[in-house]
């Protein structure tokens, strides 16, 4: 079976800096795989790579089987009007959720397909109303992001990305500028969704997500991955000091079991 | 100090000022339509991150936003025709000066507004697969034009009253009619301040209307 993405000596530079220093990885169809690694490390970078949010410096990537862009004289092109195509079959959720804040609810979730999928309203409307209930939040389609808490933002941004009937999902520290006790309903909605089969690419700093719902762990660092693989191998028993001392800081104060 | 008011003598001629009412709303409107659509482009190119683009854009503003109106006019009437040959009338320069003026000044608003939106609108956008186009029809200009209403509403009221300036090259707006008025009658006191009344009647009740735009326009803010 082909992999729904692959990335081969992907490398990404902003100026004189290279943040991704040649990666490789094989995400398979309904697969969820989380990228961990601190801050700097070009976890983000490598996940906004794969949808073209940044264009990587050289390196190929590939889509269910189609390689994205045209090879010319040992350089990779790409066309703007392939990678908006490309980025209608990937779903991307936000850290700051990035809801159209001039839309309703309902009007957010069916404004790409209107828009660049180019289904009929009522179309696009049924399939916001049956995505808005995958994420429970049906009965919020008439109001404006204002009203709603950041739990439920982040919900509605990942019915406006389903709605797109993607074929991977990305996302970006989804959790991480959610209040506390607003993080759990968004991470239920992403464990629905990957037991759902969906392919999904996270980045996060949830370990215990990570540990319970992801298929494969990588762990980046300086621009590459140190280790991947099963949670229970890479999170019980990591080889290397660097992921060790990750893990270790992260779970400082655990509670007593 | 004892003046002794005649406004009747400004009335008998009120076929004479609805001309001149009648060319000031011709100038608002014209100037208005082209200033603001040519101001939305203008401000574009403004943004754009070409050089090619956005310097030569930077010119025509800085040109436009640092001459007086009134002196444009004028240079439009009078030295256009000779160096170009091209026969300029009143209500052409007029326009010309207003509008080029309007065009200046409301690039810089829009070009301010685009900027003040937020780039995770434009991540957003491009996410769902929109082109640069499209998510700035749909999503950027949308928002920016809800904060960019007030500065934009009042340059409607600024170029209504600019319209005034078209009097320098006896173009028949309000102002012009009321200064034949005056010639005629030597009434120039009532034949102004009925000039400005109708000013104060026709712009009241528009100010009043940008307040009720402005509001509805605020709805879905947190």
């Amino acid at each position: 079976m082909t992999n729904a993405v692959e990335i081969r000596e992907l490398h990404k530079s902003f100026g004189d800096l290279e943040v991704l220093k040649g990666i490789d990885l094989d995400v398979a169809q309904g697969e969820a795989v989380v990228l961990l690694g601190s801050s700097g490390s070009g976890k983000s970078t490598l996940l906004r790579c794969i949808n073209f949010m940044e264009e990587p410096t050289s390196g190929r990537v590939s889509l269910n089987g189609d390689l994205i862009g045209t090879e010319q004289g040992g350089r990779m092109r790409y066309r703007e009007s392939d990678l908006c195509q490309l980025r209608t079959r990937i779903g991307m959720v936000f850290q700051h959720f990035n809801l159209f804040p001039h839309k309703t609810v309902l009007e957010n979730v069916m404004e790409g397909q209107v828009i660049v999928l180019g289904r009929s309203k009522a179309e696009a409307k049924e399939k916001a109303m049956a995505q808005l209930a995958r994420v429970g939040l049906e009965e919020k389609a008439p109001e404006y992001p204002a009203r709603l808490s950041g739990g439920q933002k982040q919900r509605v941004a990942i019915a406006r990305a389903l709605a797109m009937d993607p074929e991977v999902m990305l996302f970006d520290e989804v959790t991480s500028a959610l209040d506390p006790e607003l993080v759990g309903e968004v991470l239920k909605t992403m464990r629905q969704l990957a037991e759902e089969g969906m392919t999904m690419v996270c980045v996060t700093h949830e370990i215990g997500f990570a540990y319970h719902v992801a298929n494969k762990v990588c762990f980046l660092h300086q621009g590459q991955i140190l280790e991947q693989g099963a949670p229970q191998v890479v999170l019980k028993t990591p080889e290397t000091s660097r992921v060790r001392e990750f893990l270790e800081g992260h779970s400082l104060f655990k509670l007593p079991e | 100090m004892n003046h002794n008011w005649n406004f009747a003598s400004v009335f008998a001629y009120w076929e004479v000022l609805a001309v001149g009412l009648w060319g000031t709303l011709v100038l608002f409107v014209i100037c208005t339509g082209l200033g603001l659509s040519g101001g939305l482009i203008m401000g574009m190119l403004r943004y754009s991150k070409s050089r090619w683009v956005n310097y030569p854009a930077r010119l025509y503003v800085e040109v436009f936003r640092n001459t007086p109106v009134l002196v444009q006019i004028i240079w439009f009437f009078f030295a256009l025709p000779v160096l170009t040959g091209i026969e300029v009338t009143p209500f052409l320069a007029a326009i010309l000066g207003i509008t080029l003026n309007t065009i200046a000044f409301s690039a810089e608003v829009f070009r301010g507004g685009i900027q003040s939106i937020e780039r995770e609108q434009w991540e957003a956008g491009k996410a769902i697969g929109m082109s640069y186009g499209q998510t700035m029809r749909r999503v950027i200009l949308p928002q920016a034009l809800k904060r960019m209403l007030p500065p934009l509403t009042s340059r409607g009221i600024e170029v209504f009253k600019m319209s005034t300036l078209a009097s320098v090259v006896a173009y028949p707006e309000t102002l012009q009619q009321a200064k034949l008025i005056a010639s005629y009658e030597y009434n120039p006191i009532e034949a102004y301040t009925v000039v400005a009344l109708i000013f104060f009647v026709v712009l009241l009740p528009m100010v009043q209307l940008t307040y009720v735009l402005e509001r509805r326009f605020g709805k879905s803010d947190a």
